[in-house]
Parts: C-alpha cells; structure tokens; sequence
C-alpha cells in the first residue's frame, strides 16, 4: 500500500497541475482592470470570462491570491437571511456554490451540514420566527425547533437551564453549509487564468486617473495602466482605495477575530451559531473546530489577536460546548471587516463613471463569492445593474434606502 | 492597545471605555441640503493613519477626544472636549432667527462642510 503510493507520487504523468502561469509584464492597457485579487476579484474575472467573453482583463493583488479575508474568514455558507433582499442574493449565491466544484473542476471542500441560530431570548426567538417566515415566503428551507429537538439533533449542545443564557429554541437552516475557502479563491482563479485572464500579484494600486468624471487608468507599484473599466474588490481596505477615486463611502474597517482548535476526531456536525453571546462554531473537515465572535470594539487597520477576544469567545463558548475546556486553541487571527451602516453590502455603480464598486462586505463576503462575481461581472459586462443588485447600490445612502440585515453574522440584534 | 490615558480619571483598562466615532461638527440641518445632511449620517471618513476621534470613559460618563493612529493602534493625546468647543451651538431655523445669529450658524455649517472635504479635524 504505502510503496504504491510511492509509486503513483513519483509518477512523472501525475505531476501536480501548475495552474497559474508564470507572471508576466503588465501591459499597458485592458479592458477591465480588476482591483483585489480575493474570492470576489477572483470570481468576477472568472464570470466575466466565462460568460461575457471578456478577457482582456488583469486583476491586480497587493499581496497573493486569497490573502486578505477570503483566507481568514469562517467559510460558512448560508441564506437565512432576514430581508427578502438579502435571502434572494444570498441563495443564489447558495446554489452557485453547491455546484461550483463541478464547474470549476476543483474540490472546494463544500459540505452540508445545517446551521443553528441560537436564541436564548423571548425577543430571538420572535426574530427566528420572522426569518423563517421570510424564508419559507422565498423558498428557502428554515424552520424554528424547540428544545426537544435541539437535544435530539445537536446532542453535543449543553441545554441546561443552570447557565447564564439557557437556550430556548433555534432558527434550523439545513441547506447551511462550509467550504474551503482558499480553493474557492484557487478554483475561479485557475479557471479564469486558463481563459486568459491575468492575475499578478505583489501589484499595489497606488493611484486611480479620473478625467472628466470617467475613470482612465490606473496607477500601480509596477507602472501605469490604460483600462476601459475598474471594479475595486478589495474589502478591508475600501475606503482607502476608493478615496483614491475620489469616492467617499459609508464604510468602518473592523478587525474580527476567529481562531481554530487542535484538530479532532468529527463530533460536531452542525454549524451553531448564537447571534445574543456572539458565539459561532462549527468543525471542519480537518477535524479543526472554527470559532469566532462579534467583531472588535472598535475600528482599525490592524489585524492583531486579542486575549479580550479570547475570554469573551470562551466565556460564552463554554456555556453552550462545556467540553471545550479540554481544546487546546491552535491558531488565532484576524481580518479587516468592512461595516456598513445596515450590515448590506455596497455593490454596483459610483459617481465616477466606468468604477464599479464591491465592498462593505463586513462579516458576510465569503457566502457571496459566487453571486457577487457573477452578477458584478453581468454589471461591467452590460453596464446594467440586474435587479437583484440594485437594493445595494451606493446612492441608497443618499436616498436613506437602507437594506436593515439583522440576520448578518456578528453583530448585536 | 491595552491602557487608556483619561483626561479625567487618568490611565485605565481600555476595557472601561467605549468608541464613539470621529470628531465631526454636527452641521445646521435647516441650512444644507438633503445630500449633505446624507453624508453627515452615513459617510465615514475611516482614514489609515491618526484620526480624532470621540471616547467615553463608561464608569463616570466622562466623554473625551483622542487622537488615535488606526494603523499602529496607539493612542496618541487624548484632552477634554472643551479645548475644541468652547461655546454653546444652536441649530434654529433661520428665519426665526435674529440676522446676526443667521450668519453665525451660516459659519457653523461652512466649518463643517470644509472639515468633511479636507479630511482635516476640526
């Protein structure tokens, strides 16, 4: 067994595929010039490949791939979403992911496994009640459980009404899923590369040439480049990148924190999730437990760990898995966290003709990588907006037309 | 960023005081436009680099300013409002207004429009 493994691993026909070719010079101009080389860049350069034929295009990375937060979210995969518009959105985005390592021929890991939102309060379970009616409305499978269930389905879960916060019921969203969020990034990156995209890395956008309310070209650490059209992608850093077009938004950076336990045998299935502690857990593929909370108190552009973070995490943590005291924690870290006012995100066109805008994407962007790629692409690509973008333009601010998510992660209800 | 300096109680936890957002002049309502008012609502600043910004020590209620670098996360000064506001504002309607106050709040409204376009505080 082990010297046919040898066998298959030194075979010169299985070499591992190099699917990002060697990094060439920039040219000087593009069609599209992609800022942000996360999940969303990524995917939308794909889309824009793949079904608008457009690929004269570049995406240009300050660091590598997948660096920023598609690499440090939670990668949970849902849409019990709380707005008609949000649920629309983000079970499109649901579908495209349960069939995204077909298409893109790269397993992204995507496993269903049911996600609970905690309510521990009168008040939550009335705002379960109100998701799932909202939900079901939209065809989307969510439905409140009791205790009894809970205790059936999550047999784990610590329902002890001798705690601080007892658990009442849960809001059950069994499509709830995670995935890989590095192949996510590595999958359309790939894809997109094969149909000639370019991708380059350790390309820093350091100014952006507006004339006459249109936008030019761009400036970067390697040089300058011509394009006919911009989208900026680049999450945590948005209001510093789109201050370079002269374009304000309604944006605070936040860090928030996760971290991951030593790597154990599967014990916990589901994704529980308690939007009243601030508490969210689920158990990865590698056996790792992935956990997080609400994001730091206040904003910043650093993404250091915090022990505050780590106590409040546990403190509640231990409440709901008591088992937990015996996991060392591995690793712990951070990334910026876009917030916008509603805890929507801002999508679509800006006052500068041609910069397409994919931002505030706060603790919500990885479940959106799919739609969010495709429909941005179908924006650049028609200069339309299509109507399930248009809740999450930047001028509903202007028009105080908020889009109020309060099924978003992290954040207090 | 671990110990606060408070102008009025001196260095504390961080954990004992809450962030309440940049130091920005509350524009006269009656005398800008709607967009304007919009900005002032929603749009942040959220600069790279050191911003002013309002704290409140939560145990005395005690609201301060600090000058903070978001990059480094250290905080630089803090001090006590009143080294900026040293005066009363009112936000009446103009027309109910004597003409020497209209041209007061006139002054107030510019002071602002001119701090959200530089970026400068105050």
């Amino acid at each position: 067994m082990a010297f046919g493994l040898l066998k298959y691993g030194l075979n010169p026909r299985f070499q591992p595929k190099q699917f990002l070719r060697d990094s060439k010079d920039l040219k000087s101009s593009y069609d599209v010039v992609i800022i942000g080389g996360g999940g969303h860049g990524l995917a939308a350069a794909y889309y824009l490949a793949r079904d608008w034929g457009i690929t004269n295009v570049a995406v240009l990375e300050k660091g590598w791939l997948g660096g920023g937060n598609t690499g440090r979210n939670t990668a949970i995969i849902r849409s019990n979403y709380l707005t008609p518009e949000g649920v629309d959105f983000y079970d499109e985005s649901l579908k495209l992911f349960k069939g995204l390592s077909r298409e893109l021929d790269y397993n992204i890991l995507y496993s269903e496994r049911g996600h609970f939102t905690l309510a521990h309060t009168d008040a939550a379970i009335r705002t379960s009640r109100w998701r799932a009616e909202v939900n079901k409305h939209l065809g989307v499978n969510s439905e409140v459980v009791y205790r009894d269930d809970l205790a059936r389905m999550v047999p784990l879960l610590n329902l002890s009404e001798e705690v601080r916060y007892p658990v009442l019921g849960a809001l059950y969203h069994p499509p709830g899923a995670i995935a890989r969020h590095d192949a996510v990034a590595w999958g359309y990156a790939g894809r997109a590369a094969e149909m000639g995209v370019e991708l380059h890395q350790n390309t820093e956008v350091t100014g952006i040439e507006v004339e006459d309310g249109t936008v030019v070209g761009v400036e970067t650490n390697r040089g300058r480049i011509s394009c006919g059209r911009v989208l900026q992608a680049v999450a945590g850093r948005s209001s510093e990148v789109s201050r370079l077009a002269g374009i304000d938004l309604p944006i605070r950076s936040v860090p928030l924190q996760a971290c991951v336990s030593t790597p154990v045998k599967p014990i916990l299935d589901p994704i529980i999730v308690s939007g009243s502690l601030h508490v969210y857990i689920s158990q990865s593929d590698r056996g790792e437990f992935v956990m997080g909370g609400s994001t730091d108190p206040y904003p910043r552009y650093q993404t250091s760990s915090s022990l505050d973070f780590m106590e409040g995490l546990m403190g509640h943590l231990l409440e709901l898995f008591p088992f937990m005291s015996e996991m060392p924690v591995l690793r712990q870290w951070a990334g910026l966290a876009d917030m916008t006012p509603d805890f929507s995100p801002v999508m679509g066109k800006t006052p500068v003709n041609n910069y397409y805008i994919d931002a505030g994407w706060g603790t919500w962007g990885f479940k959106a990588t799919c739609v969010s790629g495709k429909r941005m692409a179908e924006t650049l690509a028609t200069e339309k907006t299509p109507n399930i973008l248009k809740p999450f333009a930047l001028d509903r601010f202007r028009t105080f037309d908020l889009v109020g998510e309060k099924g978003a992660a992290s954040v207090g209800h | 960023m671990k110990i606060i300096e408070c102008p009025l109680n001196g260095p504390r936890n961080a954990q004992e005081f809450v962030f309440g957002g940049d130091v920005i002049n509350h524009p006269n309502p009656h005398l800008i436009s709607d967009d304007q008012w919009a900005n002032y609502v929603f749009i942040e600043e959220n600069r790279a680099g050191v911003v002013q910004e309002w704290w409140c020590h939560v145990p005395t209620a005690y609201w301060f300013i600090a000058e903070r670098d978001t990059v480094k996360d250290e905080i630089l000064r803090t001090f006590d409002p009143s080294e900026i506001y040293k005066e009363r504002i009112d936000y009446n309607r103009p027309e109910v207004e004597a003409q020497s106050q209209d041209t007061k709040n006139n002054k107030v409204g510019e002071v602002n429009s001119t701090n959200k376009e530089t970026g400068s505080s105050i």
